[in-house]
């Protein structure tokens, strides 16, 4: 997914530092330095404990497949009529949280609930990056 | 809990035609539905001090309602921003507010030119800030999209098919089929729904709800007051709101949400039930929110018709149907009458109760579930005649 006319992420202060993780090509969690709990996304307060305070750690960058979609039709059909089909999916992060990102590398029907994938980033203009999924186990040819 | 038994109820209701293209103004649109939900009570309308609508910015406030029909008495006119979960939360906030002493005699509304319009199933404004930041840049953006996900986490984790959301297609088509105001009213097969156009995986095109340009009102007032009106009272035996913990920055979102194999129908349906003193086995007709085939089967899991991950074959072999255990969705409901939002299946609940629905009635119909919403949040009504 190359097209630039797609919406590109906003960055607030809520989510800066997680983008500009990105943009280094680290995945950063937000984690609440009172109760320890990681999350995503960021937001102003700890949705488990209610803090404000928190740092930020790195993510292994490994997952697997909580859910996923493959999308056929396009919409708006101007953005993303040369992408279709493409997948969307729930990673399920080893740290716990979740995040939406697309699944490259693989053929559509070959995802599985559960699938090991690892973290990658595009570079899509100079302010913003995108994290995107990888099968950890390159699909074997059939 | 609700504790308001069988002190309201809903004494009128009123719809516009179904269609692709109005032609007239959303404000148009939701007046004629109020004036017919008026008519149909014969209540008039200086009895009307209170109107309560909800909107996902393609309608027009409740107050310029309340001045297009020229209520002179209209005290109380509140709009929720919200989807179609606020459906069966519009009435309860209606009897709330009646009991509360602030309104008397409510009007409830439900107004767009949903396809020639504003389309809210074809993609939300194209923004990457707030929660659409993690959502929008990686080509998840409209509600199918979101709704597919779910679906497919049910999927993973009951086996789910999609032969099971076709059952609930072809229902819904074979109900819409007896129903002239309906807009899709030629039956279809499993193999039709098999055959349909693949949108978004798991969804075909038979999965995903009509868009509609339409209107429904409802009038809620007290059960002594619909006593003497023109029609048979329906009394609001139970109405309950809600959803679970991290329902989420939006309606969209639900990253954060324990499991997308249930929904907010498994959090509300036991204030639902405690509340109207009755059960799911109670339950002689359904309209359930069927924004999605999928979100049907959910719900029926939700509200206790059947354990956790078995609505996929409670739906098969015609339980669902007229003729069935639990008849659902009489009217053809957002999958194949018409999207205005699930106040039509209060609209058409209230018909059943009435024994008005035609040759879609459900013989003998005394208690009708109606249901609102697909995702973290949702609202319900237990109604009897
Ligand atoms: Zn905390």
């Amino acid at each position: 997914m190359s097209n630039h006319a797609r919406p590109l992420p906003e960055p607030d202060a809520d989510s800066a530092p997680y983008w500009q993780g990105c943009r280094e090509h680290r995945l950063l969690l937000r984690r609440c330095t009172d109760c320890g709990g990681v999350q995503f996304p960021p937001g102003p307060r700890c949705p488990d404990c209610g803090a404000r305070t928190h740092d930020w750690v790195e993510a292994s960058g490994r997952g697997w497949v909580f859910s996923w979609i493959v999308v056929h039709h396009p919409v708006p059909r101007e953005v993303y009529q040369d992408e279709v089909p493409y997948v969307v999916a729930l990673i399920e992060l080893a740290e716990g949280p979740r995040l939406a990102a697309n699944i490259v590398g693989c053929e559509p029907a070959a995802i599985s609930a559960g699938m090991a994938v690892t973290v990658e980033f595009e570079d899509v203009t100079e302010q913003i990056t995108l994290p995107r999924f990888r099968p950890t186990q390159p699909a074997t040819p059939t | 809990m609700w504790s308001l038994r069988d002190k309201y109820a809903i004494a009128g209701v009123g719809y516009t035609e179904y269609s692709s293209k109005s032609g007239v103004t959303v404000l148009d649109l939701a007046t004629r539905a109020c004036g017919n939900a008026l008519a149909d009570a014969g209540l008039g309308a200086d009895q009307v001090d209170g109107v309560i609508s909800y909107t996902f910015n393609d309608s027009v406030p409740a107050m310029a309602v309340a001045t297009g029909l020229g209520l002179p008495g209209a005290r109380y006119a509140v709009d929720y921003q919200a989807g179609g979960n606020a459906a069966n939360l519009v009435i309860q906030a209606a009897a709330a507010a009646i009991e509360a002493g602030l309104a008397e005699n409510v009007l409830c509304y439900r107004a767009m030119n949903g396809r020639s319009g504003f389309r809210l199933g074809g993609g939300r404004e194209l923004t990457a800030r707030g929660i659409t930041q993690h959502t929008a840049p990686h080509g998840w953006i409209s509600y199918p999209q979101a709704m597919a996900m779910w679906c497919r986490r049910h999927m993973i984790r009951h086996g789910t098919t999609s032969a099971q959301l076709g059952a609930v297609a072809v229902t819904c088509r074979d109900n819409a089929a007896l129903n002239e105001r309906a807009m899709m009213r030629q039956p279809i097969t499993l193999a039709d729904h098999r055959n349909a156009r693949m949108i978004v995986e798991p969804f075909r095109l038979l999965d995903i709800c009509l868009e509609s340009d339409g209107a429904c009102a409802v009038l809620v007032t007290g059960a002594e007051r619909a006593r003497d009106l023109r029609q048979r009272p329906v009394y609001i035996l139970g109405a309950a709101y809600g959803g679970g913990p991290n329902q989420g920055d939006d309606l969209f979102d639900a990253i954060r949400w324990p499991d997308h194999d249930h929904n907010y129908s498994r959090y509300i349906a036991d204030d639902l039930w405690r509340g109207a003193g009755v059960g799911p086995r109670d339950v002689d007709v359904a309209e359930i929110y069927d924004c999605f085939t999928y979100s049907v089967i959910v719900q029926l899991e939700g509200f206790g018709f059947c354990p956790p991950g078995e609505g996929g074959g409670f739906v098969q072999d015609g339980r669902i149907a007229r003729d069935g255990e639990l008849p659902i969705n009489t009217h053809g409901g957002l999958l194949s009458e018409a999207y205005i939002h699930g106040l039509n299946h209060v609209v058409e609940a209230v018909e059943q109760l009435r024994g008005q629905a035609g040759p879609r009635q459900i013989d003998g119909a005394e208690i009708a579930l109606t249901t609102a919403g697909a995702m973290t949040c949702g609202s319900a009504l237990v109604l009897r005649n």
